[in-house]
């Protein structure tokens, strides 16, 4: 893909964000889709382009009452919106469509209008998973952290700063849902989930949702917010089953989807100014360091810890307060990409002061699937 | 009412020689008869090198302790709380989920790296799951 050629000129989350229990999963999806219409100054009829995850294409474009000429219902879990970028901005560029619309929303937390996911008996996380009492992310995403930390010799408490540090951005956030200060002995001490997993270092789970608009980057420029151009993109998937990742000590999805972002965007990651990395729970902030290329897998936890990527540090990592302390409706890749774009039009709430380049990183179903985007605010 | 049961795995043609070898005692992994590539979860072909020629052999039942978490809470069907999920690398090489016996279930007992030897676990009369124990001596 030709970098800078597709914008963001539309981008938007629920009215509300957090516990929604008068509002359905689908009419969550709508309620960020007309947001993000309203942001970008459209009409729904505009829209031919149409991309979206768990809910499908029909049910949601039905819903709204659009007519797509292009549709994209690729569905690999949280970073599925970023494959959904990467895919549109392939579209707008081979003129399939020129206005795409991208919804995510998941009533997490209520329940309302969402299916159960479940794993059936005979597949294989069926046969060879399910049987050992996996129940959940929580019981799942951390099962590599041990031999991570044993490679690298991370530390208990260099992945407890992960949520703290996380927490002083939430803390400049109105719609974090956690902003109250907390320690890395607020962290070790926080209820046990799944050894070495307390609350604290485990994503909220709530409802919400947001959306995106993407076109040509020549006709962004005659919308009513700055464009976000698409610099660069990657995508990749490993195994559906945790235990049968390549290796615990870094993840392969990640290691394609990433590095091909860059590449695409011409960027070294001295250029990058602003980062989100989806942190379902606290050891992807460090893996996806590593992964990406920021540095050896080994620096990592001390980075996090040293205070680089607090605010003023010197590199800004999941502004937002990330699915630990913004919220996480259970597919965060959205509001990952959200808190991308805002950034690069000046309007976060943690303003990163003169950032032209965001990385935004995303993994799906544990570490199955990874999607990176690179944005820029200068074409 | 009956007490809610640890999910059972349903067999495909694909994966009944494991089963069928786990309740009879033996830890079956596939080899590849063109490249020895040694690999799980099984498949009538190989994910190295995509021959279809490939044979079913008895594991030696060894591995190591890969890396693993201990669940507090919210608990499986059929489970109580505290107790590891982990991941067994085996002496062939492939790993494999499982559940560690004959062990606390506490970070101080579960040491990376150590020495653990397969057993098995009969749910029913039709299936029996591999788990693992540590390694004697
Ligand atoms: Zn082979």
């Amino acid at each position: 893909m030709r970098k800078n050629q597709v914008a963001v000129v539309g981008a938007a989350e629920t009215t509300e964000l957090g516990i929604i229990p008068n509002v359905s999963q689908l009419q969550l999806h709508a309620d960020a889709a007309l947001n993000a219409i309203a942001d970008a100054g459209l009409k729904l009829s505009d829209i031919d382009g149409f991309a979206t995850a768990v809910e499908t294409p029909q049910q949601v474009c039905h819903y709204l009452g659009i007519k797509p000429t292009w549709v994209d219902g690729t569905s690999v879990g949280g970073c599925s919106f970023m494959l959904h970028v990467r895919h549109a901005a392939a579209a707008i560029e081979a003129g399939l469509c020129k206005t795409v619309l991208i919804t995510h929303a998941e009533s997490g937390k209520s329940m309302i209008g969402k299916a159960p996911r479940s794993i059936p008996a005979d597949s294989l996380q069926g046969q060879f998973e399910a049987p050992y009492g996996v129940y959940g992310p929580p019981s799942m995403f951390p099962i590599p952290v041990l031999r991570f930390m044993k490679t690298y010799g991370i530390t208990h408490e260099e992945l407890a700063s992960v949520a703290v540090v996380q927490r002083e951005w939430a803390a400049r956030n109105p719609r974090a849902m956690m902003k109250d200060p907390i320690t890395v002995a607020d962290v070790l001490n926080s209820r046990m989930i799944a050894y070495p997993f307390r609350l604290l270092q485990c994503c909220l789970v709530t409802d919400g949702g947001g959306a995106l608009i993407l076109t040509s980057a020549d006709r962004a420029k005659d919308f009513p917010r700055k464009p976000v151009y698409i610099m660069g993109t990657g995508e990749s998937v490993e195994t559906p089953m945790v235990s049968q990742m390549e290796t615990f000590n870094s993840s392969s999805a990640f290691k394609t989807a990433g590095p091909l972002a860059f590449r695409e965007a011409g960027i070294a990651h001295g250029d990058v100014d602003h980062l989100m990395i989806y942190d379902a729970f606290a050891h992807l902030p460090l893996f996806g360091l590593g992964d990406l290329g920021f540095m050896p897998h080994e620096e990592t936890g001390q980075f996090i810890a040293d205070g680089n990527t607090r605010p003023g540090g010197k590199l800004p990592l999941n502004t937002n307060g990330g699915g630990l302390s913004y919220m996480h409706s259970g597919m965060y890749g959205m509001y990952a990409l959200q808190e991308s774009v805002r950034p690069m039009r000046g309007i976060a709430p943690a303003q990163v002061p003169n950032a032209k380049i965001s990385v935004c990183h995303g993994v799906g179903s544990m570490f199955a699937a990874s999607g990176t985007i690179v944005f820029t605010n200068e074409r | 009412m009956a007490e809610p049961q640890r999910a059972r795995p349903k067999p495909t043609p694909e994966t009944q020689h494991f089963w069928d070898g786990t309740k009879a005692g033996e830890l079956r992994l596939q080899r590849c008869d063109a490249c020895a590539h040694v690999y799980f979860p099984p498949r009538p072909f190989c994910p190295s090198c995509a021959s279809r020629k490939v044979s079913v052999f008895k594991a030696s039942g060894k591995g190591l302790l890969y890396s693993y978490v201990i669940n507090h809470r919210p608990a499986a069907p059929g489970f109580t709380p505290p107790y590891a999920i982990a991941v067994v690398e085996l002496a062939e090489g492939p790993r494999m989920m499982s559940n560690i016996i004959d062990c606390p279930q506490t970070p101080e007992a579960l040491e990376l790296d150590m020495k653990l030897e397969v057993a098995f676990e009969a749910l029913d009369d039709k299936i029996t799951l591999p788990v693992f124990r540590p390694t004697k001596g």
